[in-house]
């Protein structure tokens, strides 16, 4: 039996072929590392993320986690559920918390769950990965399973926005969170002193109806990291993780910057300090390479 | 403008607070704004708003009905969530944005060509269809959304990130051919739909109350 098993909400962009899939990958190897089960909750739907409530309105958007928690606790039941991306833990826990303070709405939400046969208890605590990791196991438990320390990267911990707000982790500030830098160590490598922009907003969904001004903030995420003598960036969120990796060409084009700078998820170091190979850290999803953890990965 | 506006109007009149509280999500938090400021300059947004969440509070209370409702203002929140966390009330201004801009479009009142206000639409008919987001078709879409001539220029500067992310296989030209999906699709889509339509009537009732 599994040391800790969760039901598990993956969320659209982790699936096969979409823009996070990666993510997916490494924290299947590390769970495995950590021997955490993970039970998927059957036949779960999107969030709506943060860009859904414009034409989904308050009720809508709440059935559709709604949904998610009453499978869960239909066919996981007792098991808290946990999210990797940002944005569905924001989302469902959200939910969760707005309707168990107010019985109205909770009662409308269940009368349109009941159109798909569902009805929900909402007594499922809902959890980020990240919760997972730092509450239910801790740094010593992390570091215990270290293979091969991530020696001599220099690594700035990008936390951005949703896993640290509103709800962030338990302990941590708001406005200066230590967890990413903490785990960097944990696995061996160095974080990189004060870096400023560690919760600044690369601009979320409006990246794409925004792009200029999105831009502006993620050059400012990506030169602090230099400035900090950062070898790579770490996140634990897809969409900043996306968003600060892939618009690097259109920044140096704009602003003549010669920005290279790979960004991985924690679960990608993990993977590699946990000693497995290239392919299983999902190395080969980084569309700028992150050679140092390659070659730390081949040997 | 739209029926529902104008009605709504009719039935608010010299109260627009009150109309904000009863039919914007958590527009019953507007009254609690004091004026401090504390959004304004957390917003990474900010200088980009042509009234602050801090103005728009308090232009709710003054009754600037029309300069609220079709400002661009709201558009530009990212729900980065500083504001919340920093607001010396709690007052869950993220959500009351999201409300207002939610409330704008339902009245018919967003401004023409608002960029996020389309993709937001895109999204949430995206994600209708198969219960789950198909990326492929959400990015074909954006970059088509205000016109042909214009997505193929927004395609030609989009290309490269579009082959990086083929070939790291975190876009898969598969999804064109329907793509991921829930199994129940029939009871996700009739959930949705009754959720909008207890939202409306909810909405109508206050309107005729």
């Amino acid at each position: 039996m599994a040391t800790k098993e969760y039901s598990f909400y993956p969320g659209c962009s982790s699936q096969k072929g979409a823009s996070s899939s990666n993510y997916l990958i490494s924290v299947n190897s590390m769970c495995e590392e950590l021997d955490i089960k993970l039970n998927h909750i059957p036949d779960w739907n999107c969030c709506s993320a943060s860009i859904g409530y414009a034409s989904g309105g308050e009720l809508p958007r709440m059935a559709l986690s709604a949904r998610n928690i009453a499978l869960s606790e239909e066919h996981n039941p007792g098991q808290e559920i946990v999210a990797t991306c940002a944005a569905c833990w924001l989302a469902t826990r959200e939910t969760s918390e707005r309707l168990s303070e107010n019985s109205d709405l909770m009662a409308e939400t269940n009368e349109a769950l009941a159109m798909a046969g569902l009805k929900l208890k909402n007594e499922t605590p809902i959890k980020h990965m990240v919760e997972v990791l730092i509450e239910d196991f801790g740094y010593d438990a992390i570091g215990a399973k270290v293979k091969k320390p991530l020696e001599g990267i220099k690594i700035a911990g990008y936390v951005g926005c949703q896993t640290n707000r509103p709800f962030g982790i338990e302990g941590e500030s708001f406005e200066n969170p230590k967890y990413l830098d903490k785990l960097v160590e944990t696995l061996g490598a160095e974080p990189i002193d004060n870096y400023d922009k560690k919760v600044q907003c690369c601009g979320g969904a409006l990246a794409f109806s925004e792009p200029e001004k999105s831009q502006a903030m993620i050059k400012d995420i990506i030169e602090a990291a230099y400035d900090g003598g950062a070898e790579m960036i770490v996140t634990p969120c897809p969409v900043c993780q996306m968003n600060v990796e892939v618009y690097q060409d259109q920044i140096n084009a704009k602003y003549g910057t010669k920005f290279n700078m790979p960004v991985t998820y924690y679960s990608t170091l993990m993977s590699v300090a946990y000693g497995r190979s290239a392919k299983d850290s999902a190395l080969d999803g980084q569309i700028i390479r992150a050679t140092r953890l390659e070659e730390i990965a081949a040997k | 403008m739209s029926e529902l506006n104008i009605a709504m109007v009719e039935k608010y009149r010299n109260s627009f607070l009150h109309e904000v509280e009863a039919n914007v999500e958590e527009g019953d938090w507007v009254k609690m704004c004091m004026q401090c400021g504390v959004c304004s300059g957390s917003c990474p947004l900010g200088s980009h708003w042509e009234h602050s969440p801090q103005k728009l509070f308090m232009m709710i209370r003054a009754g600037k009905r029309e300069e609220v409702l079709s400002s661009d203002s709201m558009w530009m929140c990212t729900s980065c969530y500083n504001c919340v966390v920093r607001c010396p009330r709690e007052v869950p201004i993220t959500h009351i944005m999201h409300g207002l801009a939610s409330y704008a479009k339902r009245l018919g009142l967003v401004p023409k060509g608002q960029q996020t206000a389309k993709f937001a639409q895109h999204f949430w008919d995206n994600l209708v269809k198969k219960g789950r987001v198909n990326e492929l078709k959400l990015g074909l879409n954006l970059y088509f959304m205000n016109g042909f001539a214009e997505g193929v220029k927004t395609s030609l500067k989009m290309k490269d990130i579009g082959l990086g992310m083929l070939k790291t296989k975190r876009m898969s030209p598969m999804e064109i051919f329907g793509g991921h999906k829930v199994k129940d699709l029939d009871g996700f889509q009739a959930m949705v739909k009754k959720a909008q339509e207890i939202e409306t009537a909810r909405i109508e009732k206050n309107m005729n109350a």
